[in-house]
Protein backbone atom coordinates (compact mmCIF):
# COMPACT_ATOMS: atom_id res chain seq x y z
CA UNK A 1 0.00 0.00 0.00
CA UNK A 2 3.00 2.25 0.48
CA UNK A 3 5.29 3.65 -2.14
CA UNK A 4 8.93 4.50 -1.60
CA UNK A 5 9.95 7.98 -2.51
CA UNK A 6 13.50 9.32 -2.73
CA UNK A 7 14.26 12.74 -1.31
CA UNK A 8 17.44 14.53 -2.31
CA UNK A 9 18.85 17.63 -0.62
CA UNK A 10 19.95 20.18 -3.20
CA UNK A 11 21.50 23.59 -2.63
CA UNK A 12 20.10 26.45 -4.63
CA UNK A 13 22.86 26.84 -7.19
CA UNK A 14 23.04 26.62 -10.94
CA UNK A 15 23.54 23.03 -12.03
CA UNK A 16 22.42 21.46 -8.77
CA UNK A 17 19.39 19.78 -10.24
CA UNK A 18 21.18 18.92 -13.47
CA UNK A 19 23.73 16.90 -11.52
CA UNK A 20 21.00 14.71 -10.06
CA UNK A 21 19.28 14.10 -13.38
CA UNK A 22 22.60 13.34 -15.06
CA UNK A 23 23.49 10.73 -12.45
CA UNK A 24 20.07 9.13 -12.87
CA UNK A 25 20.31 9.22 -16.66
CA UNK A 26 23.73 7.60 -16.64
CA UNK A 27 22.41 4.92 -14.28
CA UNK A 28 19.47 4.19 -16.57
CA UNK A 29 16.97 5.32 -13.96
CA UNK A 30 13.55 6.36 -15.17
CA UNK A 31 11.76 9.07 -13.24
CA UNK A 32 8.02 8.42 -12.84
CA UNK A 33 7.20 11.74 -11.25
CA UNK A 34 8.85 14.36 -9.15
CA UNK A 35 8.35 17.52 -7.18
CA UNK A 36 10.71 20.16 -5.88
CA UNK A 37 10.16 22.03 -2.62
CA UNK A 38 12.36 25.06 -2.41
CA UNK A 39 13.50 27.80 -0.02
CA UNK A 40 15.87 30.66 -0.71
CA UNK A 41 18.87 28.47 0.19
CA UNK A 42 18.03 24.89 -0.58
CA UNK A 43 15.51 22.59 -2.14
CA UNK A 44 14.28 19.07 -1.55
CA UNK A 45 13.78 17.07 -4.71
CA UNK A 46 11.29 14.25 -4.28
CA UNK A 47 11.27 11.48 -6.82
CA UNK A 48 9.39 8.33 -7.64
CA UNK A 49 11.68 6.20 -9.81
CA UNK A 50 11.61 2.77 -11.38
CA UNK A 51 14.50 1.47 -9.21
CA UNK A 52 14.64 3.04 -5.74
CA UNK A 53 17.60 1.03 -4.45
CA UNK A 54 19.82 1.71 -7.41
CA UNK A 55 18.91 5.40 -7.63
CA UNK A 56 19.52 5.89 -3.92
CA UNK A 57 22.90 4.16 -4.10
CA UNK A 58 24.02 6.13 -7.15
CA UNK A 59 23.14 9.47 -5.59
CA UNK A 60 24.79 8.59 -2.28
CA UNK A 61 27.95 7.51 -4.10
CA UNK A 62 28.02 10.92 -5.70
CA UNK A 63 27.87 12.63 -2.35
CA UNK A 64 24.22 13.59 -2.14
CA UNK A 65 22.16 13.41 1.00
CA UNK A 66 19.34 11.04 0.16
CA UNK A 67 16.51 9.75 2.28
CA UNK A 68 13.72 7.32 1.58
CA UNK A 69 10.22 8.17 2.62
CA UNK A 70 7.00 6.22 2.54
CA UNK A 71 4.24 7.90 0.61
CA UNK A 72 0.81 6.85 -0.65
CA UNK A 73 -0.24 6.94 -4.31
CA UNK A 74 -3.96 7.33 -4.92
CA UNK A 75 -5.55 6.94 -8.34
CA UNK A 76 -8.53 9.12 -9.20
CA UNK A 77 -10.39 9.78 -12.45
CA UNK A 78 -8.88 12.75 -14.26
CA UNK A 79 -11.89 15.04 -14.13
CA UNK A 80 -13.07 18.07 -12.11
CA UNK A 81 -13.42 17.16 -8.44
CA UNK A 82 -11.04 14.21 -8.62
CA UNK A 83 -8.55 15.54 -6.07
CA UNK A 84 -11.30 17.18 -4.06
CA UNK A 85 -13.05 13.88 -3.48
CA UNK A 86 -9.98 12.61 -1.61
CA UNK A 87 -9.31 15.80 0.34
CA UNK A 88 -12.94 15.98 1.42
CA UNK A 89 -12.65 12.61 3.10
CA UNK A 90 -9.26 13.36 4.62
CA UNK A 91 -10.51 16.64 5.99
CA UNK A 92 -13.56 15.03 7.54
CA UNK A 93 -11.39 12.37 9.19
CA UNK A 94 -8.86 15.00 10.32
CA UNK A 95 -5.96 13.43 8.46
CA UNK A 96 -3.10 15.89 7.99
CA UNK A 97 -1.36 16.09 4.61
CA UNK A 98 2.32 17.06 4.79
CA UNK A 99 2.65 17.56 1.06
CA UNK A 100 1.39 16.16 -2.23
CA UNK A 101 2.08 16.19 -5.94
CA UNK A 102 0.40 14.57 -8.91
CA UNK A 103 0.71 13.35 -12.47
CA UNK A 104 -1.61 12.05 -15.15
CA UNK A 105 -1.28 8.46 -16.30
CA UNK A 106 -0.29 7.68 -19.85
CA UNK A 107 -3.80 6.60 -20.81
CA UNK A 108 -5.02 10.06 -19.84
CA UNK A 109 -7.98 8.68 -17.93
CA UNK A 110 -6.59 8.72 -14.43
CA UNK A 111 -4.48 10.98 -12.29
CA UNK A 112 -2.17 9.71 -9.58
CA UNK A 113 -1.77 11.80 -6.45
CA UNK A 114 1.27 11.18 -4.25
CA UNK A 115 0.56 11.98 -0.60
CA UNK A 116 2.86 12.31 2.35
CA UNK A 117 0.97 11.96 5.66
CA UNK A 118 2.29 12.32 9.19
CA UNK A 119 0.14 9.35 10.17
CA UNK A 120 0.48 6.95 7.29
CA UNK A 121 -1.45 3.99 8.68
CA UNK A 122 -4.49 6.03 9.68
CA UNK A 123 -4.54 7.67 6.25
CA UNK A 124 -4.43 4.36 4.40
CA UNK A 125 -7.17 3.06 6.61
CA UNK A 126 -9.43 6.01 5.84
CA UNK A 127 -8.72 5.87 2.09
CA UNK A 128 -9.47 2.16 1.92
CA UNK A 129 -12.70 2.48 3.87
CA UNK A 130 -13.80 5.10 1.39
CA UNK A 131 -12.95 2.84 -1.55
CA UNK A 132 -10.18 4.86 -3.10
CA UNK A 133 -7.71 3.07 -5.36
CA UNK A 134 -4.32 2.95 -3.69
CA UNK A 135 -1.55 1.97 -6.06
CA UNK A 136 1.05 -0.55 -5.00
CA UNK A 137 4.68 0.42 -5.31
CA UNK A 138 5.48 -2.15 -8.00
CA UNK A 139 2.61 -0.91 -10.11
CA UNK A 140 3.71 2.69 -9.83
CA UNK A 141 7.41 2.06 -10.48
CA UNK A 142 6.56 0.29 -13.72
CA UNK A 143 3.77 2.56 -14.98
CA UNK B 1 46.97 68.75 22.66
CA UNK B 2 48.10 66.62 25.59
CA UNK B 3 45.96 65.72 28.61
CA UNK B 4 48.71 64.70 31.02
CA UNK B 5 51.69 66.70 29.83
CA UNK B 6 53.95 65.46 32.62
CA UNK B 7 53.56 61.73 32.04
CA UNK B 8 52.89 61.69 28.31
CA UNK B 9 56.08 63.59 27.49
CA UNK B 10 58.32 62.10 30.15
CA UNK B 11 61.89 61.81 28.82
CA UNK B 12 62.62 58.17 27.88
CA UNK B 13 65.14 57.72 30.68
CA UNK B 14 62.72 58.88 33.35
CA UNK B 15 59.90 56.89 31.72
CA UNK B 16 61.96 53.71 31.79
CA UNK B 17 62.96 54.28 35.40
CA UNK B 18 59.27 54.68 36.27
CA UNK B 19 58.44 51.53 34.29
CA UNK B 20 61.07 49.50 36.14
CA UNK B 21 59.87 50.66 39.55
CA UNK B 22 56.26 49.86 38.65
CA UNK B 23 57.20 46.54 37.03
CA UNK B 24 59.01 45.39 40.15
CA UNK B 25 55.98 46.31 42.24
CA UNK B 26 53.44 44.59 40.02
CA UNK B 27 55.53 41.43 39.68
CA UNK B 28 55.95 41.24 43.43
CA UNK B 29 52.25 41.80 44.02
CA UNK B 30 51.14 39.33 41.33
CA UNK B 31 53.46 36.66 42.70
CA UNK B 32 52.19 36.98 46.23
CA UNK B 33 48.48 37.47 45.60
CA UNK B 34 47.60 35.42 42.49
CA UNK B 35 48.13 31.66 42.75
CA UNK B 36 48.54 31.37 39.00
CA UNK B 37 51.54 33.72 38.90
CA UNK B 38 53.26 32.00 41.83
CA UNK B 39 52.94 28.63 40.10
CA UNK B 40 53.92 30.04 36.74
CA UNK B 41 57.01 31.89 38.05
CA UNK B 42 58.07 28.93 40.21
CA UNK B 43 57.83 26.61 37.22
CA UNK B 44 60.03 29.00 35.25
CA UNK B 45 62.43 29.21 38.18
CA UNK B 46 62.19 32.95 38.57
CA UNK B 47 61.59 35.12 41.61
CA UNK B 48 60.25 38.69 41.65
CA UNK B 49 63.65 39.83 42.97
CA UNK B 50 65.29 38.65 39.74
CA UNK B 51 63.78 41.62 37.90
CA UNK B 52 66.59 44.13 38.27
CA UNK B 53 66.21 45.95 34.97
CA UNK B 54 63.69 46.19 32.15
CA UNK B 55 65.94 43.79 30.22
CA UNK B 56 64.96 41.09 32.71
CA UNK B 57 61.32 41.21 31.58
CA UNK B 58 61.71 38.39 29.00
CA UNK B 59 62.71 36.06 31.84
CA UNK B 60 59.09 36.10 33.02
CA UNK B 61 56.73 33.52 31.55
CA UNK B 62 53.93 34.55 29.20
CA UNK B 63 50.29 34.65 30.22
CA UNK B 64 47.80 33.42 27.62
CA UNK B 65 44.07 33.58 27.02
CA UNK B 66 43.94 29.90 27.98
CA UNK B 67 45.42 30.77 31.39
CA UNK B 68 42.58 33.25 31.87
CA UNK B 69 40.03 30.61 30.87
CA UNK B 70 41.59 28.08 33.23
CA UNK B 71 41.16 30.53 36.09
CA UNK B 72 37.56 31.40 35.26
CA UNK B 73 35.87 33.38 36.65
CA UNK B 74 37.86 35.23 39.32
CA UNK B 75 41.05 33.18 39.72
CA UNK B 76 43.30 35.88 38.26
CA UNK B 77 42.07 38.63 40.59
CA UNK B 78 44.74 40.09 42.86
CA UNK B 79 42.31 41.73 45.29
CA UNK B 80 39.29 40.45 47.23
CA UNK B 81 35.86 40.98 45.69
CA UNK B 82 35.15 43.67 48.30
CA UNK B 83 37.74 45.86 46.54
CA UNK B 84 36.28 45.24 43.07
CA UNK B 85 33.87 47.90 41.83
CA UNK B 86 33.27 46.69 38.27
CA UNK B 87 33.30 43.50 36.21
CA UNK B 88 33.53 43.25 32.43
CA UNK B 89 33.72 40.16 30.24
CA UNK B 90 34.41 39.13 26.69
CA UNK B 91 32.06 36.85 24.81
CA UNK B 92 32.54 33.20 25.63
CA UNK B 93 31.39 29.93 24.21
CA UNK B 94 28.91 27.90 26.26
CA UNK B 95 29.26 30.11 29.33
CA UNK B 96 33.00 30.72 29.60
CA UNK B 97 33.86 34.31 28.85
CA UNK B 98 37.04 36.01 30.03
CA UNK B 99 36.18 38.02 33.12
CA UNK B 100 38.09 41.11 34.18
CA UNK B 101 37.71 43.15 37.38
CA UNK B 102 38.53 46.73 38.32
CA UNK B 103 39.16 48.48 41.63
CA UNK B 104 38.10 52.10 42.02
CA UNK B 105 41.68 53.13 41.27
CA UNK B 106 41.69 50.97 38.13
CA UNK B 107 38.53 52.75 36.93
CA UNK B 108 40.21 56.09 37.70
CA UNK B 109 43.31 55.11 35.71
CA UNK B 110 41.22 53.84 32.82
CA UNK B 111 39.17 57.06 32.82
CA UNK B 112 42.33 59.12 32.71
CA UNK B 113 43.82 57.09 29.85
CA UNK B 114 40.59 57.42 27.89
CA UNK B 115 40.60 61.18 28.60
CA UNK B 116 44.16 61.24 27.21
CA UNK B 117 42.83 59.51 24.07
CA UNK B 118 40.10 62.11 23.56
CA UNK B 119 42.55 64.96 23.98
CA UNK B 120 45.03 63.31 21.62
CA UNK B 121 42.21 63.33 19.05
CA UNK B 122 41.68 67.06 19.62
CA UNK B 123 38.56 66.69 21.75
CA UNK B 124 37.90 69.22 24.54
CA UNK B 125 35.38 69.59 27.35
CA UNK B 126 33.18 71.72 25.11
CA UNK B 127 32.57 68.77 22.77
CA UNK B 128 29.47 66.59 22.65
CA UNK B 129 30.41 62.91 22.26
CA UNK B 130 28.10 60.45 20.49
CA UNK B 131 29.21 57.15 22.03
CA UNK B 132 27.89 54.33 19.85
CA UNK B 133 30.04 51.60 21.39
CA UNK B 134 27.90 48.97 23.11
CA UNK B 135 27.33 49.50 26.82
CA UNK B 136 27.40 46.38 28.95
CA UNK B 137 29.86 43.62 29.63
CA UNK B 138 31.85 44.76 26.59
CA UNK B 139 34.40 47.37 27.71
CA UNK B 140 33.87 49.72 24.75
CA UNK B 141 30.80 51.66 25.85
CA UNK B 142 31.59 52.31 29.51
CA UNK B 143 35.32 52.78 28.90
CA UNK B 144 34.68 55.60 26.45
CA UNK B 145 31.94 57.00 28.64
CA UNK B 146 34.06 57.39 31.77
CA UNK B 147 36.89 58.96 29.78
CA UNK B 148 34.54 61.49 28.23
CA UNK B 149 33.14 62.40 31.65
CA UNK B 150 36.64 62.67 33.10
CA UNK B 151 37.45 65.15 30.37
CA UNK B 152 34.27 67.02 31.16
CA UNK B 153 32.73 66.65 27.72
CA UNK B 154 29.01 65.92 27.25
CA UNK B 155 28.29 62.27 26.49
CA UNK B 156 25.36 60.84 24.58
CA UNK B 157 25.31 57.19 25.74
CA UNK B 158 23.51 56.00 22.62
CA UNK B 159 25.19 52.54 22.63
CA UNK B 160 24.97 50.30 19.55
CA UNK B 161 22.08 49.57 17.20
CA UNK B 162 18.91 51.39 16.20
CA UNK B 163 20.64 53.22 13.38
CA UNK B 164 17.70 55.40 12.38
CA UNK B 165 17.43 56.84 15.86
CA UNK B 166 21.20 57.40 15.88
CA UNK B 167 20.91 59.47 12.73
CA UNK B 168 18.08 61.52 14.20
CA UNK B 169 20.21 62.25 17.28
CA UNK B 170 23.25 63.08 15.14
CA UNK B 171 21.08 65.69 13.42
CA UNK B 172 19.21 67.06 16.42
CA UNK B 173 21.73 66.90 19.31
CA UNK B 174 24.61 68.03 17.11
CA UNK B 175 27.40 65.92 18.59
CA UNK B 176 30.88 66.95 17.46
CA UNK B 177 32.61 63.63 18.21
CA UNK B 178 31.58 60.11 17.35
CA UNK B 179 32.95 56.86 18.81
CA UNK B 180 32.11 53.47 17.27
CA UNK B 181 33.59 50.71 15.14
CA UNK B 182 34.84 52.00 11.77
CA UNK B 183 32.45 49.76 9.87
CA UNK B 184 29.53 51.13 11.86
CA UNK B 185 30.62 54.67 10.99
CA UNK B 186 30.37 53.79 7.31
CA UNK B 187 27.07 52.08 7.87
CA UNK B 188 25.71 55.20 9.60
CA UNK B 189 26.90 57.32 6.68
CA UNK B 190 25.17 55.06 4.23
CA UNK B 191 21.89 54.78 6.13
CA UNK B 192 21.90 58.54 6.64
CA UNK B 193 22.27 59.10 2.92
CA UNK B 194 19.44 56.67 2.29
CA UNK B 195 17.29 58.73 4.64
CA UNK B 196 18.14 61.86 2.66
CA UNK B 197 20.43 63.33 5.32
CA UNK B 198 23.52 65.25 4.21
CA UNK B 199 25.95 63.43 6.50
CA UNK B 200 28.87 65.67 5.60
CA UNK B 201 27.10 68.74 6.96
CA UNK B 202 26.47 67.38 10.47
CA UNK B 203 28.40 69.08 13.29
CA UNK B 204 30.67 66.04 13.68
CA UNK B 205 34.35 66.90 13.38
CA UNK B 206 36.22 63.98 15.03
CA UNK B 207 35.71 60.22 15.03
CA UNK B 208 37.47 57.72 17.29
CA UNK B 209 37.27 54.25 15.84
CA UNK B 210 38.48 50.86 17.00
CA UNK B 211 37.57 47.36 18.22
CA UNK B 212 38.10 45.92 14.74
CA UNK B 213 40.78 46.07 12.05
CA UNK B 214 40.48 48.78 9.42
CA UNK B 215 42.62 50.36 6.74
CA UNK B 216 43.88 53.72 5.51
CA UNK B 217 41.43 53.39 2.66
CA UNK B 218 38.54 53.05 5.09
CA UNK B 219 39.87 56.07 6.96
CA UNK B 220 39.74 58.18 3.78
CA UNK B 221 36.25 56.96 3.03
CA UNK B 222 34.94 57.74 6.53
CA UNK B 223 36.63 61.15 6.52
CA UNK B 224 35.09 62.01 3.16
CA UNK B 225 31.61 60.80 3.88
CA UNK B 226 31.27 62.28 7.36
CA UNK B 227 33.61 65.23 6.84
CA UNK B 228 35.56 64.45 10.01
CA UNK B 229 39.06 63.57 11.18
CA UNK B 230 39.06 59.79 11.83
CA UNK B 231 41.52 58.38 14.37
CA UNK B 232 42.43 54.89 15.48
CA UNK B 233 42.21 53.60 19.05
CA UNK B 234 43.44 50.31 20.49
CA UNK B 235 42.58 48.30 23.53
CA UNK B 236 41.44 44.94 24.75
CA UNK B 237 39.43 44.01 27.78
CA UNK B 238 42.11 41.79 29.28
CA UNK B 239 44.57 44.68 29.40
CA UNK B 240 41.98 47.30 30.35
CA UNK B 241 39.59 48.07 27.52
CA UNK B 242 39.77 50.88 24.97
CA UNK B 243 42.50 53.39 25.71
CA UNK B 244 45.60 51.22 25.81
CA UNK B 245 46.92 53.12 22.78
CA UNK B 246 45.68 56.08 20.76
CA UNK B 247 46.62 57.81 17.55
CA UNK B 248 47.33 61.54 17.88
CA UNK B 249 45.75 64.09 15.57
CA UNK B 250 49.17 65.60 14.88
CA UNK B 251 50.94 62.41 13.79
CA UNK B 252 48.12 60.25 12.43
CA UNK B 253 50.60 57.44 12.11
CA UNK B 254 50.49 54.73 14.73
CA UNK B 255 48.93 54.74 18.18
CA UNK B 256 50.83 55.91 21.27
CA UNK B 257 50.88 53.19 23.90
CA UNK B 258 50.55 54.72 27.37
CA UNK B 259 53.87 53.43 28.55
CA UNK B 260 53.62 54.80 32.07
CA UNK B 261 50.89 52.17 32.57
CA UNK B 262 51.85 49.39 30.15
CA UNK B 263 55.02 47.78 28.85
CA UNK B 264 54.76 46.48 25.31
CA UNK B 265 56.93 43.89 23.58
CA UNK B 266 56.70 42.30 20.15
CA UNK B 267 57.50 38.61 19.91
CA UNK B 268 57.80 35.94 17.27
CA UNK B 269 54.47 34.10 17.73
CA UNK B 270 56.10 30.77 16.87
CA UNK B 271 59.17 30.85 19.12
CA UNK B 272 58.20 33.47 21.68
CA UNK B 273 61.50 35.28 21.09
CA UNK B 274 61.44 39.02 21.67
CA UNK B 275 61.86 40.99 18.44
CA UNK B 276 63.65 44.27 18.06
CA UNK B 277 61.44 47.35 17.86
CA UNK B 278 60.08 47.88 14.35
CA UNK B 279 59.87 44.18 13.52
CA UNK B 280 56.41 42.82 12.83
CA UNK B 281 55.24 40.39 15.51
CA UNK B 282 52.71 39.59 18.20
CA UNK B 283 52.07 42.28 20.78
CA UNK B 284 52.68 41.31 24.40
CA UNK B 285 51.54 43.61 27.21
CA UNK B 286 52.40 43.89 30.88
CA UNK B 287 50.17 46.10 32.99
CA UNK B 288 52.12 48.30 35.40
CA UNK B 289 49.46 49.86 37.56
CA UNK B 290 46.38 47.66 37.48
CA UNK B 291 45.35 46.51 40.95
CA UNK B 292 42.54 44.05 40.40
CA UNK B 293 43.71 42.25 37.30
CA UNK B 294 47.47 42.58 36.77
CA UNK B 295 48.70 40.86 33.64
CA UNK B 296 52.30 39.87 33.17
CA UNK B 297 53.47 39.42 29.58
CA UNK B 298 49.99 38.81 28.17
CA UNK B 299 50.00 37.48 24.63
CA UNK B 300 47.38 39.48 22.73
CA UNK B 301 47.63 37.47 19.48
CA UNK B 302 47.42 40.80 17.67
CA UNK B 303 50.10 41.22 15.02
CA UNK B 304 51.59 44.68 14.61
CA UNK B 305 54.90 46.51 14.84
CA UNK B 306 56.28 49.23 17.08
CA UNK B 307 57.30 52.67 15.86
CA UNK B 308 60.07 54.09 18.04
CA UNK B 309 60.90 57.24 16.12
CA UNK B 310 59.84 60.44 17.93
CA UNK B 311 56.40 61.79 17.08
CA UNK B 312 55.77 65.39 16.12
CA UNK B 313 53.08 65.65 18.81
CA UNK B 314 55.73 65.66 21.54
CA UNK B 315 54.65 62.47 23.28
CA UNK B 316 57.60 60.27 24.15
CA UNK B 317 55.51 57.08 24.25
CA UNK B 318 56.21 54.42 21.63
CA UNK B 319 53.62 53.93 18.91
CA UNK B 320 52.11 50.74 17.50
CA UNK B 321 51.06 50.36 13.91
CA UNK B 322 47.57 49.29 12.89
CA UNK B 323 46.81 45.70 13.89
CA UNK B 324 47.71 43.74 10.77
CA UNK B 325 46.30 40.37 11.71
CA UNK B 326 46.08 37.68 14.35
CA UNK B 327 48.39 34.88 15.33
CA UNK B 328 45.39 32.70 16.12
CA UNK B 329 42.10 32.02 14.34
CA UNK B 330 40.05 34.65 16.13
CA UNK B 331 37.73 36.63 13.89
CA UNK B 332 36.20 39.98 14.70
CA UNK B 333 32.61 40.52 13.55
CA UNK B 334 31.18 43.97 14.09
CA UNK B 335 33.54 44.43 17.04
CA UNK B 336 32.70 41.05 18.62
CA UNK B 337 35.52 38.54 19.00
CA UNK B 338 34.70 35.03 17.88
CA UNK B 339 36.70 31.84 17.70
CA UNK B 340 35.71 29.08 15.25
CA UNK B 341 35.86 26.65 18.19
CA UNK B 342 32.96 28.54 19.80
CA UNK B 343 30.83 28.03 16.72
CA UNK B 344 31.84 24.39 16.60
CA UNK B 345 30.84 23.91 20.24
CA UNK B 346 27.41 25.36 19.49
CA UNK B 347 26.92 23.08 16.47
CA UNK B 348 28.02 20.00 18.37
CA UNK B 349 25.52 20.81 21.09
CA UNK B 350 22.79 20.20 18.54
CA UNK B 351 22.32 16.48 18.43
CA UNK B 352 21.53 16.04 14.76
CA UNK B 353 24.61 17.83 13.50
CA UNK B 354 28.09 16.75 12.57
CA UNK B 355 30.98 19.17 12.85
CA UNK B 356 31.19 19.82 9.13
CA UNK B 357 30.89 23.54 8.77
CA UNK B 358 32.50 26.56 7.27
CA UNK B 359 32.48 30.16 8.44
CA UNK B 360 32.31 32.83 5.79
CA UNK B 361 33.03 36.39 6.79
CA UNK B 362 32.35 39.20 4.38
CA UNK B 363 31.51 42.87 4.39
CA UNK B 364 28.33 44.02 2.70
CA UNK B 365 27.39 47.67 2.63
CA UNK B 366 30.15 48.26 5.16
CA UNK B 367 28.76 45.85 7.71
CA UNK B 368 30.46 42.59 8.57
CA UNK B 369 28.42 39.56 7.71
CA UNK B 370 28.83 36.12 9.20
CA UNK B 371 27.56 33.09 7.34
CA UNK B 372 27.73 29.61 8.79
CA UNK B 373 27.44 26.84 6.24
CA UNK B 374 26.55 23.55 7.84
CA UNK B 375 26.44 20.25 6.01
CA UNK B 376 23.15 18.42 6.23
CA UNK B 377 23.96 15.23 8.08
CA UNK B 378 22.56 11.86 7.17
CA UNK B 379 20.83 11.75 10.51
CA UNK B 380 19.06 15.06 9.98
CA UNK B 381 17.90 14.24 6.52
CA UNK B 382 16.86 10.71 7.38
CA UNK B 383 14.57 11.97 10.10
CA UNK B 384 12.84 14.50 7.95
CA UNK B 385 12.71 15.33 4.30
CA UNK B 386 10.55 18.33 5.01
CA UNK B 387 11.47 21.93 4.39
CA UNK B 388 10.00 23.12 7.67
CA UNK B 389 12.15 20.75 9.72
CA UNK B 390 15.36 21.85 8.00
CA UNK B 391 14.40 25.50 8.28
CA UNK B 392 13.69 25.16 11.98
CA UNK B 393 17.14 23.61 12.36
CA UNK B 394 18.66 26.65 10.61
CA UNK B 395 16.75 28.95 12.93
CA UNK B 396 17.86 27.02 15.98
CA UNK B 397 21.53 27.30 15.02
CA UNK B 398 21.07 30.99 14.36
CA UNK B 399 19.37 31.52 17.72
CA UNK B 400 22.07 29.62 19.63
CA UNK B 401 24.83 31.65 17.98
CA UNK B 402 23.01 34.87 18.85
CA UNK B 403 22.43 33.73 22.44
CA UNK B 404 25.96 32.54 23.14
CA UNK B 405 28.08 34.86 21.01
CA UNK B 406 25.87 37.91 20.60
CA UNK B 407 26.12 38.15 16.83
CA UNK B 408 23.57 37.51 14.16
CA UNK B 409 24.69 34.90 11.67
CA UNK B 410 23.15 33.74 8.44
CA UNK B 411 22.89 29.97 8.66
CA UNK B 412 22.80 27.95 5.50
CA UNK B 413 22.46 24.20 5.20
CA UNK B 414 24.61 22.83 2.40
CA UNK B 415 25.14 19.55 0.61
CA UNK B 416 27.82 17.28 2.02
CA UNK B 417 31.17 17.43 0.23
CA UNK B 418 30.64 21.07 -0.74
CA UNK B 419 32.91 22.22 2.06
CA UNK B 420 36.57 22.16 1.19
CA UNK B 421 38.63 19.59 2.96
CA UNK B 422 42.35 19.94 2.55
CA UNK B 423 44.44 16.97 3.63
CA UNK B 424 41.54 15.77 5.71
CA UNK B 425 41.44 19.01 7.63
CA UNK B 426 38.71 21.45 6.77
CA UNK B 427 39.42 25.08 6.10
CA UNK B 428 37.06 26.54 8.66
CA UNK B 429 37.14 30.24 8.02
CA UNK B 430 36.98 32.11 4.76
CA UNK B 431 37.41 35.82 5.31
CA UNK B 432 36.44 37.71 2.19
CA UNK B 433 36.85 41.13 3.73
CA UNK B 434 39.60 43.20 2.22
CA UNK B 435 40.53 45.29 5.19
CA UNK B 436 44.26 45.77 5.02
CA UNK B 437 45.30 47.96 2.16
Amino acid sequence: MKVEQLSVFIENRPGGLEEVTRILKEGGINIRTLSLADTSDFGILRLIVNDVNKASQLLKENGFRVSRTQVVAVEVPDRPGGLHSILEVLSREKINVEYLYAFVERSGENAVIIFRFDNLEAAIDVLQKNHFTILKGEKLYSL
Amino acid sequence: MIYNEEFETLPREALEALQLKRLQQVVMRAYHTVGFYKRSFDRAGIKPDDIKSLNDLPKLPFTTKQDLRDNYPFGMFAVPMSSIVRLHASSGTTGRPTVVGYTQRDIDTWSELMARCFVAAGVTKTDIIHNAYAYGLFTGGLGMHYGAERLGASVIPISGGNTKRQILILQDFGPTVICCTPSYALNLAEQGRAMGVDMASLRLRVGIFGAEPWSEEMRRQIENELNISALNIYGLSEIMGPGVAMECAEGREGMHIFEDHFIVETIDPETGAVLSPGEKGELVFTTLTKEAFPLIRYRTRDISRLIVTPCRCGRTHVRMDRVMGRSDDMIIIRGVNIFPSQIEAILLDIEELEPHYQIIVDREENLDTLEIQVEVSEKTFDQADEVKVLQSLERRIQRDIKDYLGVTARVKLVEPRTLQRTEGKARRVIDKRRIMS
